[in-house]
């Protein structure tokens, strides 16, 4: 799970905030209800995941629900990859 | 009790009523993030039951009621309700920080609140709140009353009723301003709307725009007045491209309205090349440029159904309007025009004193006729900043957009008079960006431009003076705004610097500010944060 977490850590400082303290994000820092992620950052992290997990996701499941966090990320990632 | 009964032709409310007699078996809305659907009969029933709850709570012709709930089928029976009540409904985002929700219903005075379950706590947790008394409807929606009584401002007219709602919208100075419309106004424009396009009960209409943003006047009412079916499209499921591309494919939708960012969304990300859209026949967008590019890519992809560009700021509703034809040129650069006056309204256009420019020439864009709003809430002296009198004592409201008309006789657009820019068809003052940021004890100076951006359309920068430890957090400042501003409002980028630049009168150099955004170490002082400007 972990290394999850810390790809996915790494590809939103990379991508969105390059500049940023590590430390900032946190593995429960909310990041859609929080403003950090707007949808279309959210929209390119879904296709991150896709093309790094080898996953799909559904309309449906591009949701606050699945993404909120760094946590949340991980348990989708890792539902889908072993459903 | 005979408040749930203030029915007069024109009022927006009678659409429903007479829709509900002519269709009673017809389904009015269905949702499908939960497979609920609604006829016209329960529609129109269940928003009367709701207008007595609310007279029976003391709301009274005339009064505001604010509307703080997800969009869904209870929450379009609730805005009838409140028509059918005599008052006037004040919708925001539920999902706003809720100091500006709580600014917003207490600068309008509303009687009561129709919050979701989950918001409702944090509108009565202030003591400024009047709002203490909480009766539950349902699992969702909590009703408080027991709201300001008549302290009316001048600029209200609250003779029967006649204001239908309040629309809250970007304010320069840090408070949102709310938008009066009549029924008549919105009415001016529904009738339009109807004679146009004439939509029938056959057709399907998608409701993208949220309740608190003008584009839903047309999805709610025009579809109403004509027995046809609105396909809701909650908060959540407006955000994804993917789902939309599926709703506007699978749900039969005839008739779509939304922003161009929304549109281009879908095209980028919405995997729609797959997907049959066969029912579609109007495709309708307002709010913002839609890039040419984009807009020739989409009308090659739904070659079929006509396309229109609806202009108006929220004090108008809709002003102009122009219809896209089949084939936009590939060499084409220039954005459509906006067209020509809508809604039986008059337009002109006018240099900075007033005075009709010659055909052709530049000038301010200004509007007169039925669909235009009846002030500001509160705040006559920006109702009267907003107006233009002629010679023959006209009221013309002036709209702050530059436009020229072409050689076709139709209006383009060509940019802002002032600090205002349009972001997903929402409007936003920067200057009220600028206020969220003095909000943080750290910042010392706060300095908000918008540039053109090829991705997301327009790119907020704020740059900002900081006086706390070491450098700000990017991550930090995006909460601290999304915790004051809307989602919209939020900056894509912060820069850090010593001290924002002057100009010789001292007022911040904000044509320096936009050469130095994306120009790394060009401010006083390295910049901080995210430098890709990722928003959208």
């Amino acid at each position: 799970m972990s290394d999850i977490q810390s790809a996915v850590k790494s590809y939103l400082l990379e991508e969105f905030f390059p500049d940023e303290s590590p430390d900032a994000l946190e593995d429960s820092t909310p990041l859609i209800s929080s403003g950090i992620l707007d949808s279309l950052s959210t929209i390119k992290l879904v296709s991150f995941l896709e093309e790094r997990y080898g996953i799909q996701f559904e309309a449906h499941e591009v949701s606050r629900e699945n993404l909120d966090t760094l946590d949340l990320i991980a348990e989708t990632v890792g539902s889908k990859r072993n459903g | 009790m005979s408040a749930a009964a203030v029915e007069t032709p024109g009022r927006l409310e009678s659409l429903l009523t007479d829709s509900a007699t002519r269709w009673p078996d017809r389904v009015a809305l269905e949702d499908p993030a939960t497979g609920e659907r609604v006829t016209y009969g329960e529609l129109d029933e269940r928003s009367t039951r709701y207008a007595r709850a609310l007279a029976e709570r003391g709301v009274r012709r005339g009064d505001r009621v604010g509307l703080a709930v997800p969009k869904s089928i209870d929450s379009v029976a609730w805005i009838f309700g409140i028509l059918k009540a005599g008052a006037a409904y004040v919708p925001v985002d539920p999902d706003a920080p809720a100091a500006r929700s709580r600014g917003i219903f207490v600068d309008c005075s509303v009687a009561a609140i129709v919050a979701a379950t989950s918001v409702a706590g944090s509108l009565e947790a202030d003591e400024d709140s009047p709002w203490l008394e909480g009766t539950a409807f349902g699992p969702n929606v909590v009703l408080l009353t027991g709201g300001a009584d008549d302290e009316e401002p001048a600029s209200a007219t609250r003779g029967g009723g006649t204001l239908a709602y309040i629309l809250y919208t970007s304010g320069s100075t840090g408070a949102p301003k709310g938008v009066m419309h009549s029924h008549a106004s919105a009415r001016a424009f529904v009738d339009w709307c109807s004679e146009t396009f004439e939509p029938n009960e056959d057709d399907r209409f998608s409701s993208h725009a949220p309740f608190h943003f003008d584009l839903s006047i047309f999805d709610l009412y025009v579809a109403i007045k004509h027995g046809a079916g609105i396909v809701l499209i909650g908060e959540d499921s407006g955000k994804s491209p993917l789902q939309l591309a599926e709703i506007a494919a699978d749900r039969g939708i005839t008739f779509w309205y939304s922003t161009p960012t929304v549109l281009r969304l879908m095209l980028e990300y919405g995997r729609m090349e797959g997907r049959d859209y066969g029912d579609l026949r109007m495709v309708f967008f307002a709010g913002e440029v839609f890039p040419i590019g984009q807009l020739r890519r989409l009308r090659r992809l739904w070659s079929e159904p006509r396309f229109f560009n609806l202009y108006g700021p929220t004090e108008t509703n809709v002003c102009t309007w122009y219809e896209v034809g089949p084939h936009i040129p590939d060499d084409r650069i220039e954005p459509v025009p906006i067209g020509r006056p809508a809604s039986g309204d008059l337009c002109r256009v006018v240099d900075p004193d007033g005075a009709p420019v010659p055909a052709g020439d530049e000038g301010e864009l200004v509007v007169s006729g039925g669909s235009v709003m009846l002030g500001y809430w509160g705040r006559p002296e920006r109702t009267a900043a907003s107006t233009l009198v002629d010679d023959d004592g006209v009221s013309w409201y002036r709209t702050g957009d530059i436009v020229r008309e072409d050689e076709a006789g139709d209006y383009v657009f060509l940019g802002r008079r002032d600090r205002m820019v349009k972001r997903r068809g929402y409007r936003v003052e920067l200057g009220e960006i600028e206020s969220a940021l003095y909000r943080h004890p750290d910042i010392v100076e706060a300095g908000v431009v918008a540039t053109s951006d090829d991705e997301s359309g327009v790119a907020i920068t704020a740059f900002l003076a900081w006086a706390g430890d070491g450098s700000p957090s990017a991550i930090m400042l995006k909460r601290h705004c999304a915790g004051n501003l809307p989602a919209y409002m939020v900056p894509d980028a912060f820069i850090a610097v010593e001290s924002l630049p002057k100009t010789s009168t001292d007022k911040i150099d904000y044509q320096r500010l936009e050469r130095d955004v994306g120009v790394p170490g060009r401010g006083s002082d390295a910049p901080v944060g995210a430098q890709r400007r990722e928003s959208g």
